[in-house]
């Protein structure tokens, strides 16, 4: 089952920047590998990014890519799904891009239920800048404009998505590569906004200043403190204490934005 | 046939039909595979990975699927050695 990457990166690309052990790296490969496993066409498929460290993963990648301005995968991705429905459009996006300056883009794209999949690339934390603190950085954790500690508490990417009204949400970790890409390649078939949270690390400005151990153990702590929702429902309420849960957590189907906006078109043409 | 993007320089360990490949170009060292391979068969060696008992790999895939640079790739025989 060795995958044959080469197909998909673009010739010279790599190394990449990320820094060693960045999971950066492996939600790029979960993400090859769930468009392989979907099939989708290298020419008809789009990966739209904003500014970050994750932001740079459509730069490696063979597919028609756009790398645009903080924050606004979303509104790029919203632009070029409309221009032509056929493309199969994947937003990425770190954290910060996702939900503090693009957390406006976030909501609303939720409720419009577009099909586009979107891919946050969750370490807690500005990992490009420097450690500032995310809207998922822990209550409490350090970060470069929380030295003493973060007051905040943090945004849960699957109730967010599920309130804005996403129509597939799901949420894995680096640590569980696999069901990573199956989740990927679940919402990239779905049809609607499907959001996947996918935890991962930061080890050089989020770990480091928080001492969570080396890339390793920051990628074991993923084993030990998720917990599938399926299992989650058998366990009583002190055993899941502190644990992240994992899965998918919904799947509807329901009209989708740009089937809804062509037959505005027909209906108001065919008035004249 | 893509094209090969990946086959600069590698380090090539066999063990009958198992083959485990290492692109030292694109190791960063992060010791990951090292970390998490269950049988011991990765080390470090100047700062990049380095197959040093490739008979007891279990052929789990941690180590591939795991790392983050495209750095190892693990070809499977069927035949899983033992983790110890
Ligand atoms: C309009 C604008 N504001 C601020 C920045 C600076 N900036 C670049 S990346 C980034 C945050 C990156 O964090 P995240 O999105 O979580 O990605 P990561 O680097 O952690 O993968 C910020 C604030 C910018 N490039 N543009
Ligand atoms: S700063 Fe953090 S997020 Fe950015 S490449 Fe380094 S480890 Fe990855
Ligand atoms: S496949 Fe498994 S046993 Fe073999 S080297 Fe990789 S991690 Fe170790
Ligand atoms: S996980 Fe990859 S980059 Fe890290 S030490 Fe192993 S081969 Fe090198
Ligand atoms: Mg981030």
């Amino acid at each position: 089952m060795t995958f044959n990457y080469d197909e998909y990166i673009r010739p010279g690309k790599l190394p990449h920047i990320w820094c060693p052990g960045c999971a950066h790296g492996i939600v790029m490969k979960s993400i090859i590998r769930a468009i392989d496993r979907v099939g989708l066409e290298k020419d008809k498929t789009v990966i739209v990014s904003g500014i970050g460290c994750a932001s740079r993963m459509p730069g490696y990648v063979d597919f028609n890519t756009l790398h645009t301005t903080h924050g606004r995968s979303l509104a790029f991705a919203t632009g070029v799904k409309m221009a032509d429905p056929e493309l199969n459009v994947i937003a990425v996006a770190g954290d910060g891009d996702a939900l503090a300056i693009g957390g406006n883009h976030f909501i609303h794209t939720c409720r419009r239920n577009i099909d586009i999949t979107m891919i946050v690339f969750n370490n807690n934390i500005y990992g490009m800048t420097g450690g500032q603190f995310s809207p998922t950085t822990p209550h409490g954790r350090l970060a470069s404009t929380t030295p003493y500690g973060n007051p905040d508490y943090a945004f849960d990417v699957v109730e967010l998505s599920i309130g804005a009204g996403a129509s597939y949400v799901s949420r894995s970790t680096a640590y569980h590569a696999i069901p990573l890409e199956r989740q990927i390649a679940d919402g990239i078939a779905h049809k609607g906004f499907s959001v996947i949270d996918a935890l991962c690390t930061c080890p050089t400005t989020y770990g480091r200043r928080n001492k969570l151990g080396n890339a390793t153990e920051m990628l074991m702590w993923f084993k030990d403190n998720t917990v599938g929702v399926k299992a989650a429902e058998k366990m009583p309420p002190e055993k899941l204490e502190g644990k992240i849960l994992t899965g998918v957590f919904k799947k509807e189907e329901k009209p989708e934005y740009c089937d809804e906006y062509a037959k505005i078109i027909e209906r108001v043409s065919a008035k004249g | 046939m893509a094209e090969k993007v990946r086959q600069e320089e590698t380090e090539v360990a066999q063990y009958e039909e198992r083959k485990i490949v290492i692109l030292p170009r694109h190791c960063k060292g992060c010791e990951i595979c090292v970390l998490l391979c269950p049988a011991s068969v990765l080390e470090m060696k100047d700062f990049k990975a380095h197959v040093a008992r490739i008979e007891d790999c279990t052929e789990c895939m941690l180590c591939e699927i795991r790392c983050p640079d495209f750095a190892i790739e693990v070809y499977q025989s069927g035949k899983k050695g033992k983790a110890k």
